[in-house]
């Protein structure tokens, strides 16, 4: 009784909870290393990939990464309003998308944002190739002032600190990449736009072309941002490398004679849509690093100024996709319930040599390419189909009037109902094989016709077959996609079509990622309500 | 009670044949006739016939050949449905979605009786079997002796006036299967129903059963009140099947009225008396009790035959010894002693003489 008190202890002396886990330490481990190879492959080559491909249904990095200054401009501006945005923001544009285009990201960009806007694409495509006309007209005359305003090496040693361009003199490409060029605090101070379009251009030249910047010509880039500091700035207190070099610039660029350009006037001159007012809110709206865009598009809405709103009637079409989907899934899991269920009673009543023999039967569909099966039903029920012909033969149909059985829903309800039925009938059999007969004769030795008998005994007890095999097909056929889209034609495809479309043709894989998303969201949602209304617990696959 | 003539008759079995191949029959010509209030037990090893025979009643299987009657009425085309006869199966058949009161209601409502009766009923039924108190628990949740009572219940609730009963204790261990042989057998009498109870069990048969029919590859061996069937075997199957039985084979040499004369295989001549031995020179089976037997030669009765025995083994089995002997060739003779006070426990090896009564040595068929 004095042990009634206080943690049981073990023989020696430990706590006895402490030296159960312990003792249970070593199963679990070893319990976890057999697991350990298929839970790894799981998860990387499952797992892992559907949770990269989910998070692409939100993901929008591209706008900011690559129109950064743009996007910064564009914050403060006011989208509802129908004016154009200032000047800033077409000269952070110019700017964005110069480099994008030397990084070649322009186009990539363009594709995106045509999923919001038709025409973005080749909006960008076009101001890429074009945009070097703003810069060359003050790269010319500086040029014609002094050669050295076009080389590498004067540049360099106008930005670039003394210890840089002593490090980078003799730098050879076998050296490995060069180091970061570092520009001197005073220029920086001085001329805050060109020190930064010149780093800009001298990181590219140095990390991505693999060239020393003192060999390079800069962008015109770089020219245009000298006009705009020495137009806007003070030089005349400049005492540095290349300080002359540099007031005689600011002299020119202060006379009446230099030529000028606006950036807007420029832009838009290369491509009108700069002037469209749905360019800049599109770039505005979808500057943010994650996006609801996806998802909106995915349920027929769209953004604007207003928050989402539903698109153009004619423009919806995932509403209708997902219903069709649902519909259609619910269609072939009814049929194959009422299919299946006579099906798996012969089966389970017969005795086990037949059973096995109907059993194989069953099978047979299995052991056979789901593509084949498929395409037997194209050959049975198009209009010049084994089908057809037979009604038209027997007279049932006349020759001109041939039934359209296929390239509908139809014709993917029967084939798909074809191909799952398997799938509910194993596990109504199983089911059922575990339903004594006996249950049976003792309904009806209490005076329960056949019909009662079956109805209110049996029927109850094969509920969880029917469950089970339901759950089975209807999760199986909601995602199909290879017997839609053979049989399918326009108006029998599944909202898995069109997820392909997005992956494999019009690459929008955002979109596709949001509808695989909501179609995951689908499934659960009718998973948990079954949970709900029969319970899980209901189910039993044998 | 056991004597039934036709006129009474309620339950009727006459020259029913079964098959199920088409090749061998599994019941032969099977007569049968029993009156109302009767308990009779089919009695017989695996295979012999008995469930069939039940199953035919019942209205799962259809006869062969031959007439089944209930109350006067061929039910061969009655289906098992609309026979008013009630069964308890094997392992119960409670349905395993329905809770008790629910099972028990069923067989109410598919005769379309109000709420109030059924509910009525099924409560008198809960209370017959002392299981008031479960009537909303699912049979999963009961132990087996307690669905065997639920079994029952459910069996009489419609008031059946013929119970079938399909090896109900089967399933249950021994101390709760012999209470529930006592249970069964005083529901049944208190309610007057008749009842046909299938079992392999012989103790069951012999002591809850007015008759008990011994089933053989499809016959009826014998069909007798448990006494006689203990005591007067027709036959040397039913000697075998029922108790324990000592055999000694020989040859009849004469029958003599009463008694005949058996030359056993050793050369032993005794006195038996003639059961199904017809004429002298057929080839015999002499029956003994093994409690028949008398060693004690104090004890030993006026007439009795005594032969030469050596014992073999003493088992002490508390209330009796039990001794097995070498008699007349047989290595496997065993005789059954009451442990009284002034009982001489045998040892192996000791050469005794044993005897019986010639009346209570049956001479059966060789076979």
């Amino acid at each position: 009784m004095s042990e009634a008190t206080g943690p049981v202890l073990a023989a020696d002396g430990t706590p006895l909870k402490r030296s159960l886990s312990r003792a249970l330490r070593m199963q679990k481990l070893r319990a976890l290393a057999l697991v350990a190879p298929l839970l790894l492959f799981v998860l990387v080559t499952f797992i892992a990939p559907i949770a990269d491909m989910l998070f692409r249904s939100v993901e929008n990095e591209i706008v900011e990464n690559t129109l950064p200054r743009t996007a910064a401009v564009l914050a403060d501006w006011d989208a509802d309003h129908t004016d154009l945005p200032g000047d800033d923001a077409f000269e952070a544009a110019y700017y964005d998308v110069f480099i994008a285009a030397e990084r070649k990201l322009h186009t990539r960009l363009g594709t995106r944002l045509n999923y919001e806007l038709t025409g973005v694409s080749s909006l960008f495509r076009k101001t890429g190739r074009a945009l070097d006309d703003i810069g060359e007209v003050y790269q010319d005359q500086f040029k014609a002032l002094d050669k050295d305003w076009d080389k590498g090496t004067p540049w360099a040693e106008l930005m670039g600190t003394q210890a840089w361009i002593d490090g980078a003199q003799g730098w050879k490409k076998a050296d490995g990449p060069l180091d970061r060029l570092v520009v001197r605090d005073d220029i920086a101070a001085l001329l805050p736009a060109t020190a930064a379009a010149y780093q800009e251009f001298a990181d590219f030249s140095i990390l991505e072309d693999d060239k020393s910047p003192l060999k390079e010509e800069p962008w015109t880039l770089v020219h245009s941002a000298l006009y705009t500091d020495l137009a806007a700035l003070d030089v005349s207190g400049y005492g540095g490398p290349r300080a002359e070099m540099l007031k005689a610039a600011d002299a020119l660029v202060a006379t009446p004679e230099f030529e000028t350009i606006n950036t807007r006037e420029a832009l838009i001159d290369i491509e009108d849509g700069w002037a469209d007012h749905e360019v800049w809110q599109t770039i505005k709206t979808y500057s943010p690093k994650y996006t609801s865009g996806y998802f909106l598009n995915a349920v027929d809405m769209q953004k604007s100024p207003e928050g989402p709103i539903m698109r153009d009637e004619d423009e919806r079409i995932y509403g209708l996709l997902f219903k069709r989907t649902i519909f259609m899934s619910l269609a072939i899991t009814i049929s194959c319930v009422l299919l299946a269920y006579p099906v798996a009673w012969i089966l389970a009543n017969l005795p086990m040599r037949k059973a096995n023999l109907l059993m194989i039967l069953v099978l047979l569909p299995f052991w056979t390419s789901l593509l084949v099966r498929t395409s037997a039903w194209k050959v049975m029920l198009q209009q010049q189909g084994v089908i057809n012909d037979v009604l038209v033969w027997l007279g049932l149909v006349s020759d001109t009037e041939r039934l359209v059985m296929i390239n509908n829903q139809f014709g993917t309800i029967v084939a798909m109902t074809h191909i799952l039925l398997p799938f509910m009938i194993l596990p109504m059999y199983s089911v059922m094989q575990t339903i004594p007969p006996t249950y049976l004769r003792a309904a009806k030795s209490l005076g329960a016709n056949n019909w009662t008998a079956f109805w209110r005994v049996y029927f109850p007890q094969s509920v969880p077959g029917i469950g089970a095999g339901s759950i089975l097909v209807f999760i199986l056929a909601i995602g199909y996609y290879i017997t839609p889209e053979i049989v399918g034609g326009t108006t029998g495809t599944f909202i898995s079509n069109r997820i392909a479309y997005h992956i494999s043709s019009s690459l929008n894989w955002g979109l596709a990622a949001a509808l695989g998303t909501l179609l995951l969201a689908v499934v659960l949602i009718l998973y948990w309500a079954y949970d709900k209304i029969v319970g899980i617990d209901n189910v039993k696959l044998g | 009670m056991a004597d039934s003539g036709h006129n009474d008759a309620f339950v009727e079995f006459e020259r029913v044949q079964k098959s199920y191949d088409g090749e061998s029959l599994v019941v032969k010509d099977l007569n049968l006739t029993m009156p109302k209030g009767e308990f009779l037990t089919m009695l017989g090893p695996s295979g012999s016939g008995k469930t069939t025979c039940l199953m035919m009643l019942a209205g799962f299987e259809t006869a062969t050949h031959g007439d089944i009657r209930l109350d006067g009425v061929s039910i061969n085309n009655i289906p098992p449905h609309k026979r008013g006869i009630g069964m308890v199966f094997q392992n119960y058949a409670l349905f395993p979605h329905m809770t008790v009161a629910e099972n028990l209601s069923f067989p109410l409502e598919v005769r379309k009786l109000g709420k109030s009766e059924r509910e009525a009923k099924v409560k008198r039924a809960l209370e017959m079997v002392q299981m008031g108190a479960f009537g909303g628990r699912r049979p999963a949740q009961l132990s087996g002796g307690q669905q065997q009572r639920i079994a029952l219940a459910r069996a009489l609730v419609f008031e059946a006036e013929l119970v079938l009963m399909d090896e109900p204790l089967g399933a249950l261990d021994k101390q709760l299967r012999e209470h529930m042989q006592f249970e069964i057998k005083r529901i049944a009498d208190n309610l007057g129903i008749t009842v046909v109870y299938v079992t392999h069990d012989q103790t069951e048969a012999l002591t809850m059963s007015d008759r008990v029919a011994v089933f053989n590859d499809g016959r009826i061996q014998q069909l007798a009140p448990p006494d006689q069937l203990y005591e007067e075997p027709q036959n040397s199957f039913v000697a075998q099947f029922i108790g324990e039985n000592n055999t000694l084979e020989g040859v009849v040499q004469e029958i003599r009225g009463d008694v005949c004369t058996v030359r056993l295989d050793d050369g032993e001549v005794i006195d038996a008396k003639p059961v199904n031995v017809t004429k002298a020179g057929e080839r015999t089976r002499v029956s003994i009790r093994p409690e028949r037997v008398e060693y004690n030669k104090d004890r030993l009765q006026e007439g009795a035959h005594t032969l030469k025995a050596e014992v073999l083994e003493f088992i002490y089995m508390g209330d009796i010894f039990r001794t097995r002997l070498r008699v007349a060739g047989n290595d496997e003779f065993i005789i059954k002693t009451r442990n009284a006070p002034d009982q001489t426990r045998l040892t192996p090896g000791q050469q005794i003489e044993i005897g019986w009564l010639p009346a209570d040595c049956r001479a059966l068929d060789a076979s």
